[in-house]
């Protein structure tokens, strides 16, 4: 974005690329899946950020990338002014305290055979050790700023409903005070009613502690609801990066058109433009050349396949990557 | 709450319980399981001779009133000394157990958390599978000298690639799930998420593996004592009676039958709790996990 938007994001991607080669073995002729390919952009402090995006266009991989869960193939990752990617093992564990991840999958995410009280110790712990009865007392303050109760330490996770889950997870985040979280599709898994609790819940906590959050979902009324700001990303490429309601209510890019249009809306009989996207995403090991979008963009032209359409500012504060002013 | 996850911590008596009495076959081979290992441990108790008292008068008797089993060319009861046998072989076969777990689950969770080294390690684990086991144990046997302490080794190392496997194969899938990257996001030191989050989970695979090789182990152990290369041949065992009975196959059969009876109870009854087991635990790990 903007320079001054730069200098004062908490994370800051450049040009961030992570390619998995496929197939193993000699002779496979070194194929790469572009699970993301040249991504930028930076993330303000305070500010929610939503990356959108359908199955297997990289939003995962970025958010994975930032927490360095998984290593970059190329570009860079500043995180409060210190390049993140630089790390040896042991700064990286320190930087981590400031960065947390909550899970998809509310049932995969946690341990079966640990105790709820055993799982935020664990985060506690991870960097310094604590008395036990200190310990008790901020897990205790921990389930209750959560919405659990801290009679709830004693049992498994098996015992919880989904959304319940999703609180202990959001809890185990919270206790290492990180500054900035990523959400990976948090709340996917769960009913449209519990969805509304837990987002209203991590929206009371952003404002409470001040975070920074990186929401990821395919949910664009879900992401419009909660973010400040959107990054709409298709096949491993940033499409469009703008303010939640603008690239909501005026989509600059057809892809984020097209998503948008895929958002029920709750007034019966409104008349809306359908946008069928036909056909499936590309494989990302065999991308389209030129614009990634163009084999499923209903305006895409002979021109669209020639050049990779740059990010370019096509309003205030608005990046499209397509080559068409509309 | 949705689909009720199962752990070993979520099974309840009752629901373990119902598990059992579905399957009738279980409950008589811990029945007998249980007989054989409380038959070894008091068998100063329950046997009413000496193992290696020898009464050449008696010598070769059929199954008696007084020798239940019958007596071997030197007078001693075979009942007697099937009874202390199994002390031996069942301790055998325990050691051996110890012994490739710890170090199957060593060389697995290595294999399977650090791929640097898992092309190493899996190529020894697939070079050792490919030697039949009761020819691999001979080998070392004979290199180290025929002693009880050999033998669990020599078993021990036969076995630990079996062990091996299947540890780093669950860790495989344990080190990609949620809560290891939960716990690497946490800043938790990778030594500590191997020995809190996947030792804990390899548990269930290590305990129904252990198992087989209990199984597999009493029957070496009386393999390579049979052939002479186990623990000396006065010291009885399984193994080691049927080989002294071996001569007198035609004359004294019930010499060879009872041991081998043993034999195939413990064994047979340690397959059936095995099979049992990883029925109750491994959907877990699949499901669970």
């Amino acid at each position: 974005m903007s320079a001054a938007a730069a200098s004062d994001a908490l994370v800051a991607v450049d040009r961030l690329s992570k390619h998995f080669p496929v197939g193993r073995g000699w002779g496979r002729g070194g194929r790469v899946v572009r699970a993301v390919d040249d991504v930028s952009f930076t993330i303000g402090r305070r500010r929610i950020v939503g990356l959108v995006g359908e199955s297997g266009s990289g939003k995962t991989t970025v958010g994975r990338t930032l927490l360095r869960l998984v290593e970059p193939t190329s570009g860079r990752v500043t995180f409060d002014g210190g390049d993140l990617l630089a790390l040896d093992a042991a700064r990286l564990r320190a930087v981590r305290r400031q960065m947390q991840i909550i899970f998809q999958d509310p049932y995969s995410s946690f341990d079966p055979k640990l105790t709820v009280e055993a799982i935020i110790a664990e985060a506690l712990t991870a960097h310094a050790p604590m008395p036990r009865d200190e310990r008790r007392t901020r897990i205790a303050a921990l389930l209750r700023r959560v919405g659990l109760q801290p009679e709830h330490m004693a049992r498994y996770p098996y015992e919880f409903s989904g959304g319940q889950r999703q609180r202990i997870g959001i809890a185990r985040a919270l206790a290492v005070e990180p500054k900035f979280i990523v959400a990976d599709e948090c709340v996917s898994a769960l009913d449209v009613s519990v969805q509304a609790q837990v987002l209203n819940l991590l929206l009371d906590l952003q404002e409470e502690l001040g975070l920074t959050i990186l929401f990821i979902a395919h949910d664009l009324a879900v992401v419009d609801y909660l973010c400040d700001d959107i990054v709409v990303m298709y096949l491993g490429k940033i499409m469009e990066i703008g303010p939640a309601e603008q690239v909501c209510g005026d989509p600059k890019h057809p892809y984020s058109e097209a998503l948008l249009s895929a958002v029920p809306v709750p007034e019966p009989g409104a008349a809306r433009r359908r946008i069928m996207l036909s056909g499936d995403l590309p494989s990302p090991i065999d991308v389209p050349s030129g614009c990634v979008f163009r084999t499923r963009c209903p305006y895409a032209g002979d021109a669209c396949a020639s050049d990779v359409p740059p990010l370019r500012e096509v309003a205030p504060g608005r990046f499209s990557a397509c080559i068409k002013d509309r | 709450m949705s689909a009720p996850s199962e752990s070993v911590a979520a099974l309840s008596g009752a629901r373990l319980w119902a598990i059992l009495r579905q399957r009738k076959a279980v409950l008589l081979g811990l029945a007998i399981l249980a007989a054989i290992v409380l038959l070894a441990v008091f068998a100063p108790y329950v046997t009413p001779y000496e193992p290696n008292r020898m009464r050449i008068s008696q010598r070769m008797r059929p199954p008696s009133a007084q020798n239940w089993f019958g007596t071997d060319e030197f007078g001693r009861d075979i009942f007697t000394r099937v009874i202390y046998g199994g002390r031996i072989s069942l301790l055998a076969g325990a050691l051996t157990v110890l012994v490739a777990c710890v170090s199957g689950t060593v060389l697995g969770v290595l294999a399977g958390f650090f791929k640097r080294i898992d092309g190493v390690i899996s190529r020894i684990i697939d070079a050792m599978m490919a030697f039949p086991d009761i020819l691999l144990a001979i080998a070392l046997v004979a290199v180290l000298r025929p002693s009880l302490a050999n033998v669990v080794i020599a078993l021990g190392i036969v076995y630990t690639p079996r062990v091996a496997r299947v540890v780093r194969a669950a860790t495989l899938v344990i080190r990609e799930l949620p809560f290891v990257e939960a716990a690497r996001a946490l800043g938790v030191p990778t030594w500590r998420i191997i020995l809190r989050h996947v030792l804990r989970n390899l548990a269930s695979p290590i305990i129904v593996q252990g198992t087989f090789v209990f199984a597999y182990a009493i029957l070496a152990e009386a393999g390579l004592s049979f052939l002479g290369t186990g623990v000396s041949p006065e010291t009885p065992t399984w193994g080691t009676i049927i080989a002294a009975g071996q001569q007198y196959a035609r004359q004294a059969d019930w010499i060879m039958i009872f041991p081998g009876l043993a034999i195939v109870l413990s064994v047979l009854s340690l397959q059936l709790v095995g099979d049992t087991l990883r029925d109750i635990l491994d959907p877990k790990l699949r499901k669970d996990l």
